[in-house]
């Protein structure tokens, strides 16, 4: 036996753990997958085999109705401006604790980092009756600025560390051209801090796309549900109809699995940051 | 306004230094630079404290009120929502099931999660491949991931129990998320296929910032592979593994989505948690008092760990870690 084909042998029992581990994470998306193109009938009939035959009207009367797609853009129309929100709100912030030194920095730093221990669901009572107060049930600020809000502690810390290894070298040589302090914040920091600026948007981008708790209280009427509402509503409608069910869950998935796709080495680095650092 | 600024590039954090006080600078001048500084903390500032501080502080007030929610709280209680807390079958139910759901995170899925890590961390064909995948679940919402598994354990005829079906054990299957029984273990299940993959990345950072040389010089001296984890991987993880346990056991203390999609809370309270009790009362029963008295026990419960875990656990980690960070970028 070479040592080629008796490392290969070794090793086989891993390779065989993993692939184990890939198939029972992969069945219930392939399955959901493959059921949309089922009818209820065939699903309980065929629960394995291929549909037969396939049936598209699953999937296609769910992307022929408006209800689907509008949800769509209320979920993306909330994530960037949560997103826009906290990342424009924090960068400011973690400007003035990362580079200013003033009486009070350290205890407004701990004030925020202390934010992280707030989860939604202790502030979530009172937070209700305070948007009910101002009036903003029903209406997409009242999930953008909580989650907003709720989101400053992380971005702030992150972003407050990359700041603070910009050299200050760059920010002398910018004051003796001229240059004020928010001018230095938007030319010169900002640009150069692209990458931490990309983590933290991603971050808040997928807290916003996947929150369920705050827009199922503040939306009482369809006009601006988000997706996970709309899932939860949709089981609730047809539980009968599983494999219509089961398509709707599919495509309501494409959007985030085609966002991590996209953005996976930034989305796994900043979690990873994030948790480091929280 | 070139001088309003001190640099301060220290990468460590250091204790404020107040802007030159030298004589040419007048107290004025000194409040107009605090200022500045300020109003650039101002709009965060502002954000915070309306949205997460006070409704915090709300939150403690209303819970000395019987109040259902409308006109302003009136019937003052003093603690009696409270002493009702630690007498709620319900609420210490949902202590118990927390710490049980922190027990079953602690003891099978973060090790389980640390081996796939340790596993993906060699040269196998396709690891970057499986990385992907685990990892995968957890940028679904709960709620996708609820409604998925609630029709893959449906009663009889999911595909959990058409598979056991046709491997021979029908008798393990059957109702699921609607036995008493069975409930969190299967939910227990779900959240293991949606998280691990999480931890296992975390895991996976950590070992990529040990040395390769220290496991070279341990196999020299002749130590096996499970010597140079015990004595190797597993104590330079220690700060990794401390922070997975610390944000799993924070998790569990705040789970709702999940259970709220898929069984909320049901059958009979056997998956009910702390944070489903206070949605119950909150906006079902409106008993808003009772209810934020929920909330505050679950802060309490949240911050009397993070203090007692950072004082005693993460202390001890933070130069360690920090350096790690530095060490990994």
């Amino acid at each position: 036996m070479s040592a080629g084909t008796r490392r290969r042998l070794r090793s086989a029992p891993l390779y065989a753990i993993v692939w184990l581990v890939g198939v029972v994470m992969v069945t219930p998306l392939l399955y959901a997958f493959v059921s949309g193109f089922k009818s209820t009938d065939q699903l309980s009939q065929n629960t394995f085999g291929l549909p037969s035959p396939w049936v598209t009207s699953n999937y296609t009367d769910v992307l022929a109705s408006g209800s689907f797609w509008r949800m769509l853009g209320s979920s993306t129309l909330i994530a960037v401006g949560t997103t826009v929100l906290t990342v424009g709100t924090a960068a400011l912030a973690a400007f003035a604790l990362a580079r200013f030194a003033f009486r009070g920095r350290e205890l407004l730093f701990t004030l925020f980092t202390a934010g992280l221990m707030f989860p939604f669901a202790v502030a979530i009572l009172p937070l209700f009756v305070l948007l009910r107060t101002f009036g903003l049930l029903d209406n997409p600020w009242g999930v953008i600025l909580p989650q907003a809000a709720f989101g400053l502690p992380m971005t702030i810390v992150i972003l407050r560390g990359f700041f603070r290894e910009i050299p200050g070298e760059l920010e002398e040589a910018a004051t003796l051209d001229g240059c004020s302090a928010f001018g230095f914040f938007w030319r010169i920091l900002l640009p150069m801090a692209r990458p931490a600026l990309g983590t933290v948007s991603i971050l808040a981008i997928v807290g916003s796309w996947n929150n369920f708790l705050l827009p199922l209280l503040v939306f009482s009427e369809q006009t601006w549900w988000t997706i996970p509402i709309g899932v939860q509503q949709f089981q609730g409608q047809y539980a009968t109809d599983i494999a219509r069910v089961f398509a709707y869950l599919v495509l309501a998935m494409v959007p985030a699995l085609a966002f991590y796709a996209v953005a996976e080495r930034q989305l796994i680095g900043g979690i990873t940051m994030g948790a480091t650092k929280g | 306004m070139a001088s309003t600024y001190v640099k301060d590039p220290a990468p460590a954090p250091a204790p404020p230094k107040l802007p030159d006080t030298g004589a040419g600078r007048s107290r004025a001048r000194r409040i107009v630079d605090w200022l500045t500084a300020f109003s650039f903390t101002l709009p965060a500032l502002v954000l915070f404290g309306v949205l997460v501080l006070a409704p915090i502080l709300y939150a403690v007030y209303v819970s000395l009120f019987n109040w259902g929610g409308f006109g302003s709280p009136s019937d003052y209680v003093g603690l009696d929502n409270y002493s009702r807390l630690l007498r709620d079958p319900v609420f210490l139910g949902d202590l118990w099931r927390g710490l049980l759901l922190v027990l079953f995170s602690v003891c099978v899925q973060l090790p389980f999660a640390l081996g796939m890590a340790v596993l993906l961390n060699q040269k196998l064909r396709g690891r970057a491949l499986y990385r992907t995948l685990f990892f995968a679940p957890y940028v679904l919402s709960e709620v996708i991931t609820g409604v998925l598994f609630s029709m893959i354990f449906a009663p009889e005829d999911g595909l959990a129990d058409h598979v056991l079906g046709a491997v021979g054990l029908d008798g393990l299957g059957g109702l699921w998320f609607a036995d008493q029984d069975y409930v969190l273990p299967t939910l227990f299940l779900v959240m293991t296929w949606k998280y691990f993959g999480f931890h296992m990345m975390l895991y996976l950072a950590g070992l990529q910032g040990i040395p390769a040389e220290l496991h070279e010089a341990a196999r020299i001296d002749g130590a096996g592979p499970w010597q140079r984890f015990r004595h190797i991987t597993l104590p330079l993880l220690g700060p990794t593994i401390r922070i997975s346990v610390f944000l799993s056991v924070i998790g569990a203390i705040q789970l709702f989505d999940l259970v709220w999609v898929v069984t909320q809370g049901g059958p009979d309270h056997h998956s009910e948690t702390m944070a489903v009790t206070m949605f119950q009362f909150g906006f079902k029963r409106f008993e808003i008092g009772y209810a934020s008295a929920i909330s505050i026990g679950m802060f309490l419960i949240s911050l009397v760990f993070a203090l007692i875990y950072q004082r005693s656990v993460l202390r001890r980690d933070t130069e360690g870690a920090l350096t790690t960070m530095r060490a990994s970028r």
